[in-house]
């Protein structure tokens, strides 16, 4: 049971999920339902990029894909939605793992930058098979609605299907970080020579571990479909994807619970708290809060401020803070991304 | 076979920007193996500066041409030092994510100051062609591709025959050992920053007259660079020009002569070259393969 995760912070968690629509409005609640499917991302982005040390910047084409599989399956071919969700995992996790195969061949930046490619190939490959996939216009979706006989309004009945994916999404990915093959992702990330050493075929790691992501991101990709009931190509912009690997840096790579933050942060940035900062700033400074562009300047000032104050993110920080304060002392110089968050 | 020479030459044009913009990012991946994933918005901004000193686009003005150069790499330079120097100890992950908010910051901050509008912007060479036993060649591809490739001969002299540029070669081959003979290292390498940026600005601008100038015109370019720089292997920088200049000429032929691939497929069919590449020859196909002692 131990290999699924705290079950304290699991209970807690679970009792927060379940107050929190007695708490917030409706509109609230439909946004929290978005932290809930961004935290599934951010769970199958960590498993790459804090566990595994591949940085990837394309995995918000994957959401896309788990988005168009919904939408195609459930407009043309009449299933029910909530049958596509894992489908839409499963056809993104079969394309990832097709994708990393090459890819992940080479030690160093070469995924970081091929991955860079994917989000502008995919709004590409979208515009040039319109018969399937709708185009520039894009496909609408149903409206949402309660389903099996319960009566709630839509926003609480998304949130429910976001938080009790996310809630058995969660578990999963303790599961897979702590056992055999997670022990294969960190020495992968560690050491890729002595991983070899190790009888540990990298490749294969990174190629499994990027598939793995992938499926993730093709879930929560699923989710948000239902959720905007329409998509497009400019649903799942390049924005989206870099959107996702700032959530992993600033909650914390390498620790699951941290994504919660990272998920509350790719979800209110845009539309609360960076014209929020904006504000604060204007207030000292004569400027303009509702130029094209401010809005994007303040998210990179933050996260530049977090890379230089706290590069191990909320998690980092949380552990500063509450954790216990003996540390091991590792080699100053670590090869590869962080090695400061392992035990998540 | 007219139209064969006629998409040559616009290949050429095409793969030289490609060509410069991968060289920028070789210029920085040598010197502190960072992927600089700011280098397309950089060469951006900086063409958004031209095209403000050239009275909004109203006509080209070479003086502006060069005076960006010197503020690109008066800036390159400038970034280095406040940005990315404290990180220079820091995960890789980190440094990449230092160059992902300065690519964040600078695509806002051109979309502020400007607008995100589409903007035109002036090109030195007149719309002409010249006519060569029937092949059309148009002299915006050849000025595009000339421009480009002066710029790489001179960076290419400087780094070959002054003691600069040996004293910044000796730096990315071994920053200590160039530390323990007297190379001042960190500075060389905001000098590198500084090249780069000028050599974006110089694919910025050279793009710009055919793709409009807007705060995401280098999304594209970068993506076509970054090919280019793995095709040629990323610690080459004759790799990065030759890996360019290929990737421009199969791209423009694909869309020539092979019916199915359109505009829209231009970028998939790059990723899946780029794909069958690290399949065979993981290092690129100028790159070395790296022994790594522990």
């Amino acid at each position: 049971m131990k290999r699924l995760g705290n079950p304290v912070a699991l209970g807690v968690l679970v009792v927060a999920v379940i107050a929190a629509p007695f708490l917030f409005s409706n509109y609230r609640t439909y946004q929290l339902a978005f932290v809930g499917l961004y935290l599934v991302a951010l769970l199958g982005l960590d498993i790459l990029t804090g566990f595994t040390g591949q940085i990837s910047l394309g995995h918000g084409a994957f959401m896309g894909i788990g988005a168009y599989t919904t939408t195609i399956l459930v407009v043309d071919h009449g299933v029910r939605d909530l049958w596509t969700i894992p489908l839409g995992g499963l056809i993104a996790g079969v394309i990832g793992l097709a994708f990393g195969i090459p890819a992940t061949r080479f030690a160093g930046p070469y995924l970081a930058l091929a991955t860079f490619a994917i989000p502008l190939a995919f709004i590409g490959l979208l515009k040039r098979f319109p018969h399937f996939t709708g185009g520039n216009v894009g496909k609408n979706l149903p409206q949402l609605k309660a389903e099996f006989g319960w009566h709630t309004s839509p926003s609480i009945w998304f949130y429910v299907v976001c938080w009790t994916v996310a809630l058995v999404m969660l578990p999963l990915a303790f599961f897979i970080v702590r056992g055999r093959f997670g022990r294969a992702m960190r020495s992968v990330r560690d050491s890729e020579i002595a991983a070899t050493a190790n009888g540990i075929s990298t490749a294969g790691v990174k190629t499994l571990a990027f598939g793995i992501s992938a499926f993730y991101c093709g879930v929560a990709g699923s989710l948000y479909g239902i959720g905007i009931t329409y998509v497009n190509p400019d649903t799942f912009p390049i924005d989206l994807s870099i959107l996702l690997l700032v959530g992993i840096v600033l909650g914390g790579a390498g620790s699951l619970y941290g994504m919660l933050f990272g998920a509350l942060f790719v979800e209110f940035i845009r539309i609360s708290w960076g014209p929020a900062l904006l504000n604060l700033f204007s207030k000292v400074h004569h400027i303009d809060t509702h130029a094209p562009g401010s809005g994007l300047v303040v998210y990179g000032v933050v996260l530049l401020l977090v890379l230089y104050a706290a590069p191990s993110g909320a998690a980092g920080l949380a552990r500063f803070s509450f954790g216990s304060k003996t540390r091991i002392i590792r080699p100053r110089h670590p090869p590869g991304p962080p090695a400061k968050g392992e035990n998540a | 076979m007219q139209t064969f020479f006629q998409t040559l030459t616009t290949g050429l044009a095409d793969g030289s920007i490609y060509g410069s913009l991968a060289l920028a990012l070789v210029l920085i991946y040598k010197a502190t193996e960072v992927i600089n994933f700011a280098q397309g918005e950089m060469a951006m901004f900086t063409t958004y500066i031209a095209w403000a000193l050239m009275g909004h686009g109203s006509s080209f003005e070479w003086w502006a041409f060069f005076a960006t150069l010197g503020i690109a790499f008066v800036g390159g330079a400038a970034l280095q030092q406040t940005v990315i120097r404290p990180l220079e100890r820091a995960s890789v992950l980190t440094a990449v994510m230092a160059t992902i908010a300065l690519l964040v910051i600078l695509n806002g901050l051109a979309a502020w100051i400007w607008s995100p509008q589409l903007q035109f912007f002036p090109s030195p060479f007149p719309t002409s062609s010249w006519v060569i036993g029937g092949v059309h060649i148009s002299k915006q591809d050849v000025g595009t591709f000339g421009v480009v490739m002066a710029c790489v001969l001179v960076l290419w002299l400087f780094f070959r025959f002054t003691k600069l540029g040996l004293a910044m070669r000796a730096g990315a081959l071994n920053p200590s050992a160039a530390r323990l003979m007297g190379v001042r290292a960190s500075w060389l390498l905001a000098l590198g920053w500084g090249f780069a940026a000028a050599l974006g600005a110089v694919s910025g601008m050279m793009v710009a007259p055919t793709v409009f100038l807007t705060p995401n015109m280098m999304q594209a370019v970068l993506i076509y660079a970054f090919a280019a720089a793995i095709l040629g292997g990323l610690e080459s920088p004759v790799g990065a020009i030759a890996g360019g200049l290929s990737l421009g000429v199969l791209l423009n032929m694909l869309g020539q002569y092979v019916h199915p691939v359109t505009s829209e497929l231009q970028l998939p069919v790059a990723l899946a070259i780029l794909l069958v590449v690290l399949l065979i020859k993981p290092a690129g196909l100028f790159g070395r393969v790296v022994v790594k002692r522990v």
